[in-house]
């Protein structure tokens, strides 16, 4: 008993640990790598406003890809808001007292779960029945898939059929706080679940999930189309202006 | 009809996405690039030795300089939403050919040398080591992308297929192998100041020879003034302008338009040529010392102003690029943007009412217009986004009495590329420009089909360039593509008089 409390405490430490320090390193990168030119996919705003309110479009409503296939987008769109029902209702677990919003969000993170694996079973479907989305697919994609269909059966499965004890899952989390692990409910179900979750939480700096901080750096989609009002200009750019004025091949310049 | 060596595919009303054919288009390589041709631009003659390491330390620095590239090859998760959108899948049927396949070919690199997933389980996430079969894989596919940007437009991070392959054809050369077709054009920028290698003095007789042409046809005088100091507005344009058809039509039309506003105006023939290759093969250091020519040419004309004729990718590095490669413009006239483009030019003049035309002189013409990729999708016109594709609409509606729009979902920013564009246009691509042009053409078919249309206005001399030629292939005429301007120059109707009036006109537009 103290033995699996201890293990899965040690793994979310590690777990946590791994998530935001990977994602930490790869967002200062990201934010730290320059965009030398200007290349907003146009027609693009002409302001910061502007480009603010697309990237909301983008992050609620995945506008472009609503354009570019309308399957994707409804079983991609059910499947993430799903997930982001879900991860609310779950703050109850991480949180004392439970926000009134959070209290008020529970039944409709049920609902969440259920279209989150529907969602998720759309999109699988597409990687074996679309040929060229089957071309695309690679054994990870699949795995990722799996993990997230995984986590939510066994979820809605703990939620409909084998209910686990819920206040001493809470007194687990809030332990870990205070670095002081209390016993874990040592239901099968409850650790599977919970070691997949700790596995999506290792994964997620180091594959394709980077597309949730990546989408809010894409050039192409954060910046103003002002090129001819303001000179941009990378510092590495900058640098090769301060060398010779440009190797150029004419003295008449 | 043109004969052809390959299957030309057959139009369909509605371009039909087809099942993938893996390895349809593998044959498909232009020129590599001979050393005389590389060393200009400052790159390797041939394959270097250690390629390899050179290659993964270009693909380093690359990360290092391009967030777009770190980025893009982090984000994509295999959605498919561009999988059926770039015009080479589409006519060719090679899956390599769907913007996240070619992306996938550095992708596999990128995950093997700088992701902790591709160091320890390469298999698992598609990760390889760069061999010699990969890099051939990257020359031929790399070299099938017209970085016409469509697929950004539906990719939901806008993951920019032509962002990569710029950054391939950077690592490319930067371990020698390069493509003759870009690559000595370069050189020859360099050298004589165009992409053709028309030397100054050649300029000088076509544009007397211009002038005489419209003397006769008009009994106007128009000018076409070449490396005159002090005239207000420097015109830059790609050098097809000087002479090929329809391109030449469209530059007497820009001389008339200047001519009707009143304005003076230049050439250069040490910028003879708005066309810049060096964003084609990802170099910011050609791309920068190519655009650094039409700084040097302003400032020694002493103009105020920057004009860009009609060409595509020239407008995106002029629009979105020459501020950053060549500016600031703190020299020119602060009431104009800087620099404009002829369509914004000529609009202008037509809103405040200074340009007459009688539309039938075009009554023989039903027109179409085809949204040139980059102008579409890496640029703008006008003060409101969108402004690039009202703005030749508008003119062509002054000038036209019957227009006819094409599918929607192949316009504006949906539009699709020629098939010739990013330094595709040579004849070693012949197969890939034909199989490239059909949904187009599948659309523009369809408009003659329903709505007689006979003709198509372009404003970019590779689509021109690119239609004259493929446009035979599918049993039309190659005479079909018409320059905007050449609809202007057809419809405007010009007061004849001072010809040689050069007194600081009121300025125009
Ligand atoms: C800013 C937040 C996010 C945005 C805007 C976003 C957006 C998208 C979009 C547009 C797609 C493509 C369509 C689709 O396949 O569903 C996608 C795919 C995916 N997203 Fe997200 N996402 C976000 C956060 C997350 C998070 C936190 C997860 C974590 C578990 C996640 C997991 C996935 C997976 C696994 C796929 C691939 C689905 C497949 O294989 O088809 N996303 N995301
Ligand atoms: S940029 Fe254009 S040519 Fe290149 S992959 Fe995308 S759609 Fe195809
Ligand atoms: S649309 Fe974007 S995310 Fe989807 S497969 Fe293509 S490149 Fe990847």
């Amino acid at each position: 008993m103290a033995l699996l409390t201890y293990s899965y405490a040690a793994l979310f430490y590690v777990a946590a640990l791994v998530l935001v320090s990977g994602l930490v390193v790869k967002i200062v990168r990201y934010a730290r790598t320059p965009a030398p030119l200007k290349i907003p996919t146009t027609p693009a705003p002409t302001s910061r406003s502007g480009v603010a309110l697309r990237m909301t479009r983008e992050v609620v409503l995945f506008e472009s890809l609503f354009r570019g296939n309308k399957w994707t987008w409804i079983f991609g769109w059910i499947f993430h808001f799903g997930l982001f029902l879900v991860t609310l209702r779950h703050l109850r677990y991480f949180i004392e007292p439970v926000w009134a919003p959070i209290a008020l969000v529970q039944p409709f993170g049920i609902y969440g779960g259920i279209a989150m694996v529907i969602g998720l079973l759309g999109l699988w479907a597409r990687r074996f029945l679309v040929d060229r989305v089957r071309y695309i697919s690679s054994t990870s994609d699949h795995l990722m898939l799996a993990l997230l269909v995984l986590i939510g059966t066994s979820g809605l499965l703990m939620k409909f059929v084998f209910h686990t004890d819920v206040v001493a899952i809470k007194r687990f989390f809030l332990g870990l706080y205070a670095l002081d692990p209390q016993p874990l409910p040592a239901d099968p179900l409850l650790l599977l679940h919970l070691l997949l979750v700790a596995l999506l939480m290792i994964v997620f700096p180091y594959s394709k999930l980077l597309h949730a901080p990546g989408l809010f750096f894409s050039p192409t989609r954060n910046q103003v189309d002002d090129p001819r009002e303001r000179r941009h200009l990378a510092p590495w750019a900058r640098a090769l202006e301060q060398q010779a004025p440009a190797a150029s091949s004419d003295p008449r310049g | 009809m043109a004969k052809a060596t390959f299957d030309v595919p057959e139009l369909t009303p509605y371009t039909e996405v087809p099942a993938v054919t893996p390895g349809a288009m593998a044959h498909s390589a232009p020129f590599v690039s001979k050393a005389e041709f590389q060393g200009p631009l400052g790159f390797p003659g041939e394959l270097v030795e250690d390629w390899q390491t050179r290659a993964i330390d270009k693909m380093g620095e690359l990360l290092g300089k391009y967030r777009s590239l770190r980025v893009y090859l982090d984000s994509c998760v295999k959605c498919g939403a561009c999988t059926d959108k770039c015009h080479y899948f589409l006519g060719t049927q090679d899956p390599k050919n769907m913007p996240v396949g070619r992306q996938d070919l550095m992708r596999k690199v990128y995950r093997r040398y700088f992701t902790l997933g591709g160091r320890l389980f390469p298999k698992l996430v598609g990760a390889e080591d760069f061999t010699k079969e990969v890099l051939d894989d990257w020359y031929s596919y790399f070299h099938q992308c017209s970085q016409c940007r469509r697929c950004s437009v539906f990719c939901p991070y806008g993951i920019d297929t032509a962002e990569i392959s710029m950054a391939a054809r950077e690592i490319m050369d930067s371990i020698g192998v390069g493509q003759k077709y870009c690559n000595e054009i370069i050189g020859k920028v360099y050298k004589i100041g165009n992409n053709l290698g028309l030397p100054g003095p050649a300029l000088v007789d076509t544009l007397e020879g211009l002038e005489e042409d419209v003397f006769d046809e008009t009994g106007v005088k128009v000018r076409y003034p070449i490396d005159e100091e002090g005239a207000e507005i420097l015109l830059v344009t790609p050098s097809a302008d000087f002479f090929a058809e329809p391109h030449v039509d469209g530059l007497i039309g820009y001389g008339k338009v200047f001519h009707a506003a009143g304005v003076s105006w230049t050439l250069s023939s040490h910028a003879s040529e708005a066309a810049n290759f060096g964003m084609f093969i990802g170099s910011y250091d050609n791309m920068r010392r190519v655009a650094q020519r039409i700084r040097e040419a302003a400032i020694a004309l002493k103009v105020k102003r920057i004009v860009f004729g009609e060409c595509g990718h020239a407008w995106r590095v002029a629009y979105s690029f020459l501020n950053t490669l060549a500016g600031p413009w703190d020299f020119l006239d602060p009431r104009y943007p800087v620099p404009q483009h002829i369509c914004e030019f000529t609009h202008d003049l037509i809103e405040q009412g200074r340009l007459t035309f009688d539309k039938s002189e075009n009554d023989d013409k039903v027109i179409t217009f085809h949204d040139s990729c980059n102008v579409a999708r890496a640029s703008r016109m006008g003060e409101v986004p969108g402004g690039q594709f009202e703005i030749p609409r508008a003119i062509i509606r002054a000038t036209c009495n019957h227009f006819y729009d094409m599918d929607e979902d192949t316009i504006r920013d949906r539009t699709f590329c020629c098939g010739g564009g990013g330094g595709l246009l040579t004849d070693d691509l012949i197969e890939l420009r034909v199989k490239g042009a059909k949904p187009r053409l599948d659309a523009l078919n369809n408009v003659m089909q329903e709505k007689g249309v006979t003709h198509m206005a372009a404003i970019c001399a590779i689509c021109k360039s690119q239609f004259t030629k493929v446009l035979p292939y599918y049993g039309m005429e190659m005479d079909q593509i018409v320059s905007l301007h050449q609809l202007v120059s057809n419809a405007i109707v010009l007061e004849g008089g001072e010809d040689d009036d050069e007194e600081d006109a009121p300025a125009a537009a």
